[in-house]
């Protein structure tokens, strides 16, 4: 009997998650008490130090913590307590304007530098200085001229996502098959018609990979730069629940940013699945 | 027919090189009438698809000028349709799409329907109908070159330029394809220029083939006038008697003159062509042996060899 390769792949996967599991379990679980030790002491201690439990909580601690938060994900008691849907919203909102920026700005001049040589030779100098600075360290100066921490966030977002997509949609438009553009030219079709109905269908697969390369990066920068900021927003709440020294609410929403990121990455994935055709 | 609707008036191509400049061609003269079918024949890099991107005006001279139906070409023109080597069909487009593109690009305020019924004329007419909502990816080489040949043609072009348009395909098809290009040509009165380094395609399909000998330096050696008759078919092409001499002659053009040309004929004056016409007697030296096809062709006595 034999089961597609989908199906054992999945198999696989769930003994292994299973695994994972049971030995995290394994290593987090209370042993018995320690020990003799002064009944002051073991106040002061905790359960840690009585019980053997240890500091890192278990799989069932987190999964029932993560219940919790899948059940009330937008309560708000305040600044510090804040639903982990609130703050994975103020996330989302932050890298959406970001990119959505990054977007409007990288595609035209993208196309600009890929349609015409002297743009792309004037402008390299710069994007080479540039593409390499890492996004975080135009904080400092975003908020000392925004002066404003939350749009500083989105700033950064911004200047990290736009490098993949300026480069990837340079490269998409400047190698469109010679022959296509040859079709055009002897159709004497003009330069923005030109731009649409060959260059960009044409190019497209390639500047989808570029955003799709962006939308990761912008994932991952908005969890340092929120930790920096401060206020809201997935990344602070990582601090935050350090500060308080909860490590379940970390690891929970550890788990959340990569779903998050996974998901922002497979629409995109889809998007460029949809503007790519076989020859 | 006297009348030059094509006429290329002592075009160059150079190119900067190290140490200097290489001459791909230089001084080329060539005209063709309205309605002729017109084949180039040469080794690879003698030029031959740079004159026809220069006649395509996608490519420019560096010096002479090309001149059709009365005015000198400034750049590309709907005038004058390209069927490219590789089909270039846009793969985010399908077969409708495709044709339709260039419909639109001619005719800009035709309305949806319009450009549809025009456009699938073409379709039909290169035998695609059924097939117009398909994508490139899902056609054939063929079919993918019919769709290159539908959208060439549904632009009404005075001429129509081809380079290598069927050197990709496999023999089966390219018969097929260039019956049906000879078709259409003949119903239309299509002018088409072709490249090609298949003999046998350019003895089918040509009224005239021009000899180019080796790049760089390349020249305009001959122009071959086909003596095959107008209503020729393809089956039985090769039993013409002056198939043969046609073919020979083209054949020991390029194995042997085609290299030779430029040192040999030192007074060859490239405005002034020689126009060949093989099958008269003295030159018809391969078609010795059969006799037996004499019948298949009432009318034509055979050359005499003797």
């Amino acid at each position: 009997m034999t089961f597609s390769l989908r199906f054992r792949a999945a198999i696989v996967s769930i003994v292994l998650f299973a695994a994972f599991l049971g030995i995290w379990h394994i290593a987090t679980r209370s042993t018995s008490a320690v020990g003799n030790m002064s009944p002051e002491y073991a106040k002061l201690m905790g359960i840690t130090a009585t019980q053997g439990k240890s500091a890192m909580p278990g799989p069932l601690d987190v999964g029932a913590k993560l219940w919790e938060h899948v059940k009330r994900p937008f309560y708000d008691n305040g600044p510090n307590d804040k639903g982990l849907g609130i703050q994975l919203g103020y996330s989302i909102a932050r890298v959406g304007l970001g990119y959505l920026l990054a977007v409007l700005v990288a595609i035209p001049l993208g196309f600009l530098i890929g349609m015409s040589p002297l743009i792309s030779k004037a402008l390299d100098p710069f994007i080479q200085v540039l593409k390499p600075i890492s996004p975080l360290a135009w904080m400092p100066l975003a908020l000392y001229t925004i002066k404003d921490s939350s749009i500083s966030a989105i700033f950064v977002i911004f200047i990290c996502s736009v490098w993949p997509m300026l480069l990837n949609t340079a490269f998409g438009v400047a190698s469109v098959r010679k022959e296509w553009i040859n079709v055009a030219r002897t159709l004497e079709v003009g330069t923005i018609r030109r731009a649409f109905t060959v260059i960009l269908p044409a190019a497209a697969p390639t500047i989808l990979t570029g955003m799709r390369i962006s939308i990761g990066i912008a994932w991952l920068v908005i969890v340092a730069a929120e930790m920096l900021v401060g206020g809201t927003g997935i990344g602070y709440f990582v601090w935050n629940e350090w500060n308080n020294l909860s490590i379940t609410n970390v690891i929970i929403a550890i788990l959340l940013i990569g779903i998050v990121g996974m998901l922002l990455d497979q629409v995109l994935a889809r998007c460029a699945r949809m503007v790519t055709f076989p020859e | 027919m006297t009348e030059k609707f094509i006429s290329i008036e002592g075009i160059a191509k150079r190119y900067p090189a190290p140490g200097g400049t290489t001459t791909v061609f230089e001084n080329l003269w060539l005209s063709m009438s309205r309605g002729e079918f017109g084949c180039v024949i040469g080794h690879s890099g003698c030029g031959k698809t740079t004159v026809l991107n220069i006649l395509a005006g996608l490519d420019e001279p560096s010096d002479g000028a090309v001149i059709v139906d009365g005015q000198a070409i400034e750049g590309t023109s709907l005038d004058r349709a390209v069927i490219f080597q590789s089909h270039a069909l846009l793969p985010w487009r399908t077969v409708l799409g495709n044709v339709a593109y260039a419909v639109t690009s001619k005719w800009r305020n035709w309305d949806r329907a319009k450009v549809k019924a025009h456009a699938q004329k073409f379709i039909d007419l290169v035998g695609l109908t059924g097939s117009e909502h398909k994508r490139p990816s899902e056609l054939s080489g063929g079919m993918k070159q019919r769709v290159g040949i539908a959208r060439a043609l549904s632009i009404t072009p005075k001429i129509m330029l081809m380079d290598e348009p069927f050197s990709a395909l496999d023999a089966l098809t390219r018969g097929t394809l260039q019956d049906e290009v000879r078709r259409i040509c003949l119903e239309t009165g299509q002018t088409a220029f072709m490249i090609t380094h298949d003999v046998d395609e350019a003895i089918y399909l040509a009224d005239k083939i021009f000899l180019m000998t080796n790049g760089p330096g390349a020249v305009l050696a001959e122009i071959v006038e086909n003596p095959l008759p107008k209503d020729r078919g393809r089956i039985d092409l090769h039993r013409h008697p002056y198939y043969y001499a046609l073919r020979n002659h083209i054949v020991d053009f390029l194995v042997t003159r085609s290299k030779t040309f430029t040192s040999g004929n030192p007074g060859h004056d490239p405005r002034d062509v020689p126009v060949v016409r093989p099958g008269k007697p003295e030159l018809v030296i391969a078609s010795v042996s059969e006799s037996s096809q004499q019948a298949s062709w009432p009318g034509l006595s055979r050359p005499s060899t003797s």
